[in-house]
């Protein structure tokens, strides 16, 4: 098989397209390249819509955090403790647990019977997990920040007249957004780390279709030799983590488009750490 | 192993449940938690060291341990963890028994690296085949350890450094101009004055350990995480204490032992943080004075 064949049977691999089998002998560095890049797929998958979804969650959370009411604030403490206070491993077993009891056949609620077994699956319950686990480390990132605006910016907001919903959209927003942004970088990354936890903790792969841990750790295992697959899926990743470090840049530069040169935050990439 | 548990078929009720909770596995399950926080008092103060000489390599004048300590924090960035926790493992695991394979093999020994496989001779198993079921998960507990040590000694570094810089330089050129050699200002000015800016980080990095910790089962000890699989999936008639699924129970259990420790840890590094801001020239530091005076 060439290289170009390979790509072909395995390139789409990890949801389902292509070659069935796994390569199973004669490993070659092409197969080994094709296959965790196509587990990848699914490590964006959950990475970017985690984000996506996390990042409205994270606000509201922020918010409702920041607020006076305690009806409104102890929630939002708890839901943020909670999910920063426990390993994301427990977080994805207790989640795969507890989905796992939903009766089979599904619940029937006003004669309407919802399906529930595609709870269990790796796309929907790990998706779920890691929406809630960002957007409780978001919500931090997003409360720290609604607290350090300057108290200067919402006097001169007030001496302008502008009051309530419109303070909060035109001067707050966007002031939390810009000082949060360089740690809400970094939180995006470590989301997309903390992907390859998906497979490894409870989620079952059906059909081999895993992510690109996965596959990694099918080579190693094949093989005994990790020293190829790890460093291909570190590889990828260090790829996958400039990428996001780019298009954030970029979300960043526009944030901090009217603040003199000289005072805007600077993305600065911290380690990644396990959550 | 009370009298009152020898037939549990027989029993119900309160007494079951403790006889249930105080069955051999259970005791076991009682002592994987001591597994787990003997994991984080080891590894804390190997990564602590491990970090500060990262760090102390980091910024020193020699060029080769500079290069090393800067590689040593950079070795963490950008790499997802877990990968380093699976392929230290490995990795450790095989460079060990190679150097066994080195000096204890007969001479005719085949090369370890056959193919797909990774074979050393008899004598060269770390542990023998013949040791017994302890050394076994001695072994895989220490391999843990250092592979723990390691990754979090890299994070650690990375924090030291950065709170090594945080020094202010007026301190440091102070004492210099009052004769004191390099060693002596390391020693005396820098090494004190750094704990407090490091805190911060440190904190967030026992914060990370504990919740590192479930990645003990990855690594093939039997630590919490197995135990409560274990223990909590459904149990038929043939065993002594059948019942449903209570996986759920018990990993609910394990999540507010983790919020526990996380609560915990929380107050005493806040009261850490404001033994350690006395007297510093920080912002924390100042306030404590005006308070005072």
């Amino acid at each position: 098989m060439t290289c170009f064949e390979t790509i072909q049977a395995y390139g789409l691999r990890s949801i389902g397209i292509g070659e069935k089998l796994l390569p199973k002998t004669d490993f070659t560095l092409c197969q080994q390249f094709t296959l965790i890049g196509s587990g990848m797929i699914w490590n964006l998958y959950f990475g970017v819509l985690a984000l996506l979804a996390g990042f409205f969650l994270a606000n509201a959370l922020a918010l409702s955090k920041s607020a006076h009411s305690p009806w409104a604030r102890k929630p939002a403490e708890w839901f943020v403790f909670v999910f920063r206070g426990s390993p994301l491993f427990i977080q994805f077993f207790l989640a795969y647990e507890t989905l796992v009891l939903l009766p089979r056949s599904g619940i029937e609620i006003f004669g309407i019977t919802l399906a529930t077994s595609w709870t269990t699956k790796a796309w929907a319950g790990a998706l779920f997990v890691m929406f809630l686990n960002t957007a409780a480390y978001s919500a931090e990132i997003f409360y720290g920040a609604l607290r350090s605006i300057p108290k200067g910016d919402l006097e001169a907001a007030e001496a302008f007249g502008i009051t309530g919903w419109q303070k909060f959209a035109r001067i707050q927003w966007p002031t939390m957004l810009r000082l949060g942004w360089p740690a809400y970088t970094n939180e995006a990354i470590f989301l997309f780390h903390a992907t390859t936890l998906v497979f490894f903790s409870s989620f079952p792969a059906f059909g081999q279709m895993g992510d690109a841990l996965y596959y990694a750790n099918y080579f190693a295992d094949k093989t005994f030799n990790p020293f190829v697959p790890y460093p291909i899926i570190a590889f990828y990743f260090i790829l996958l983590t400039l990428l996001v470090t780019f298009v954030f840049g970029r979300i960043n530069r526009r944030l901090n488009r009217y603040v003199p040169q000289n005072q805007r935050s600077r993305i600065r990439l911290r380690v990644a750490l396990i959550r | 192993m009370f009298a009152a548990c020898a037939d549990p078929k027989s029993i119900e009720g309160l007494t079951w449940a403790f006889c249930y909770l105080t069955s051999g596995k259970h005791l076991d399950f009682y002592w994987s938690f001591l597994t787990v926080l003997m994991l984080l008092a080891i590894t804390a103060p190997a990564a602590l060291a491990l970090g500060f000489m990262g760090a102390t390599a980091a910024r020193s004048q020699a060029l080769p341990a500079r290069i090393l300590g800067k590689t040593y924090i950079a070795m963490v960035r950008g790499i997802p963890d877990i990968i380093f926790f699976l392929f230290f493992v490995i990795a450790l695991d095989q460079g060990i028994e190679y150097l066994k394979h080195l000096a204890v093999c007969p001479s005719g020994a085949p090369w370890p690296w056959q193919g797909l496989e990774f074979r050393v001779c008899k004598e060269a198993k770390v542990p023998l085949g013949s040791s017994s079921a302890f050394w076994h998960n001695a072994y895989g507990f220490a391999l843990a350890v250092v592979t723990f040590a390691i990754v979090f000694g890299a994070f650690a570094a990375n924090v030291m450094f950065g709170a090594m810089q945080a020094v202010p330089k007026a301190q440091l050129e102070t004492a210099e101009a009052y004769g004191m050699s390099n060693a002596q200002v390391f020693r005396r000015i820098l090494v004190p004055q750094m704990w407090v800016y490091a805190l911060p980080g440190l904190s967030n990095l026992w914060m990370i350990l504990i919740k590192a910790t479930p990645l003990l089962f990855l690594l093939g000890v039997e630590d919490i995480v197995y135990y409560a699989r274990e223990l909590g999936g459904s149990k038929t008639n043939s065993y002594a204490y059948p019942h449903r699924d209570w996986r759920l129970i018990y990993f609910i259990g394990l999540m507010i032992f983790y919020l526990t420790m996380t609560k915990l840890s929380e107050g005493v590094l806040g009261r850490l943080s404001a033994r350690l801001s006395q007297g510093q020239a920080t912002a924390a530091g100042e306030a404590m004075r005006r308070a005072g005076a």
